[in-house]
């Protein structure tokens, strides 16, 4: 027995996207039942993923569960910040794993726009520990700010090495027809944005977003029936740090990636070196080097140097988030993982069109929640 | 007894630890130590995870700390788009234990560095309110 992925679907990512939670969750669904050999009636679970508090409705899962007409199949709702959908996914691997399931619909969503800017960062910055930390003003940008500076002081990482993971961004983002910023963007452009928060500039961050995105996950006897690609789930890890900063160990890397990697490769019976593409999580570009050396793409403080030399790129050692990633696709929290997940399946069916890598069998999802609060890590295999 | 003075925003009216407060306005940043297994703990807890001990002693810290990491924001959260830009900084106390703060802004962003000796201080906000903050010793 095996867990398989058999469709995926994503609406666009962007801002005022004008339509409701439910809808945009329809779209993703209505997207990754497409050119699939399946009807709603035959989803047995779902699985809905969110982060609270940016829109208004409460326990969303029996709402989108409604509209996309899955009542009376049982539904859940699957929350861990921006890793929710990821995890979305590993509850329908247990629930596929386990036998209580066969067919499993985890669909991920978020709508940021309704909020400023400020407001998110205010949500977000109680995702840290409200009663120690919230209270100095922390947010996202700052968190990672901080793990950007001691990863520099201790490795050596530039700004501009930071920068190049968004000229990177920037370029596949162009060849992605959801992303939200389809256009490039120069090392000058990156190194003269404003600072949101030392050492990280406008570019350096993704931006809020509307979204949604699906993943439908079928036993694997069950596959074949419904689509001639099924991509099998080969690895799934995931991990938790402490939520506060100041009882982290790591200052400098995320320890709950590099434990969830470990426990995914050892599952798959793969090898850093095996994975043919990535899609890791860059909230931020310190986020994206820092996930090279935790996943052991390069050696720990190497990650500067693998973007210098360009060996994530298309063509390179292992190319990574060469849809553009969250700096560039926008990141609605809840949508994100289902997004870097359709990526990979899409690449391993050999459907990723201008940014295919060419004959890619094995392929990792690293999705990240908090400030390496949680971590999970996907292996996928054709 | 009332946590909500603390910090610039509280977000937290009781807690076990509220005396905290109370300490601080005396002037004193405090932790607290598990009297069965002796591990010192800063933020202070009033429960063990080890050992699941509840019997814990408030200890002062001396407030002498070094930089460990830090970020000068210039974009904030709603609440506090007033303070910018700020500068949140990590550090590590003598005793061991870590307090995140802001650094005080008679600080210029351009002296601070990781490893820069500081100290850690009870500070007096608008409105009755009471924080800590990391000054240059
Ligand atoms: C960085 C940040 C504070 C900027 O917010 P802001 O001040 O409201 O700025 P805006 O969103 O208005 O962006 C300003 C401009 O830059 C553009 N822009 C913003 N981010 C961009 C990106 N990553 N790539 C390309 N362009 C970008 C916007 O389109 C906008 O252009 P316009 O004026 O032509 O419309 C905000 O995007 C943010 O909080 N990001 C982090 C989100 C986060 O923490 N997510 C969770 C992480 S796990
Ligand atoms: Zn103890």
């Amino acid at each position: 027995m095996g867990v398989t992925i058999v469709g995926v679907g994503q609406t666009p990512f962007q801002r005022n996207c004008g339509i409701n939670i439910r809808e945009l969750c329809f779209e993703a669904f209505k997207d990754a039942l497409e050119d699939i050999n399946l009807t709603p009636k035959e989803i047995d679970a779902s699985v809905i993923c969110s982060a609270p508090e940016y829109d208004k409705q409460r326990s969303p899962a029996g709402l989108i569960s409604e509209y996309l007409g899955l009542a009376p199949k049982p539904t859940f709702y699957a929350e861990s910040l921006c890793s929710s959908s990821s995890t979305g996914v590993r509850v329908g691997y247990s629930f596929l794993e386990s036998g209580l399931h066969e067919i499993v619909a985890v669909i991920g969503f978020q709508k940021m726009s309704e909020i400023s800017s400020a407001e998110a960062q205010e949500r977000m910055g109680r995702g840290a520990d409200i009663q120690w930390e919230s209270p100095f003003g922390t947010m996202m940008p700052a968190g990672y700010a901080m793990l950007a500076r001691s990863h520099m002081k201790k490795y050596g990482t530039t700004e501009e090495q930071l920068a190049k993971i968004k000229v990177k961004s920037g370029k596949y983002a162009l060849a992605n027809p959801l992303a939200m910023f389809r256009r490039e963007i120069t090392l000058e452009d990156c190194l003269n944005a404003r600072v949101i928060a030392s050492p990280l500039k406008m570019f350096d961050c993704c931006a809020n977003a509307d979204g949604a995105s699906c993943i439908i996950m079928a036993r694997e006897e069950k596959a074949r029936k419904i689509t001639d690609t099924p991509v099998k789930v080969a690895g799934i890890g995931a991990a938790s740090d402490t939520l506060s900063t100041t009882s982290r160990a790591n200052l400098a890397g995320l320890d709950c990636a590099i434990q969830a990697g470990k426990q995914a490769y050892k599952m798959a019976r793969i090898e850093p070196k095996d994975v043919d593409v990535a899609e890791v999580h860059d909230c931020f570009s310190i986020a994206e080097l820092m996930a090279y050396e935790n996943l052991g793409f390069c050696k720990p403080g190497e990650g500067g140097k693998l973007i210098e030399d360009s060996q994530t790129y298309l063509g390179g050692k292992i190319p990574v988030n060469i849809d553009g990633g969250l700096l560039s696709k926008g990141h609605p929290i809840g949508a994100t993982g289902g997004s870097q997940i359709r990526t990979i399946v899409n690449q391993l069916q050999g459907k990723a069109g201008k940014t295919q890598v060419s004959g890619a069998e094995i392929g990792l999802v690293h999705n990240i929640g908090g400030i390496g609060l949680y971590g999970n890590v996907t292996i996928l295999k054709r | 007894m009332s946590f909500e003075k603390f910090g610039k925003i509280g977000f937290i009216s009781e807690t076990k630890v509220a005396s905290f407060v109370k300490h601080l306005e005396d002037g004193k940043i405090m932790a607290t130590r598990c009297s069965r297994c002796g591990k010192l703990y800063f933020p202070p807890r009033a429960d063990c995870p080890d050992d699941l001990s509840t019997d814990m002693k408030w200890q002062q810290l001396s407030g002498r700390c070094k930089l460990l990491t830090y970020t000068t924001a210039y974009f904030a959260p709603t609440g506090f788009r007033d303070d910018v830009p700020y500068t949140i900084g990590l550090v590590e106390c003598e005793e061991g234990v870590k307090v995140y703060a802001l650094l005080s802004k008679q600080i210029d962003e351009k002296e601070i560095r990781i490893g820069m000796n500081l100290q850690a201080t009870p500070l007096r906000l608008s409105d009755n309110r009471i924080t800590y903050e990391l000054k240059k010793c």
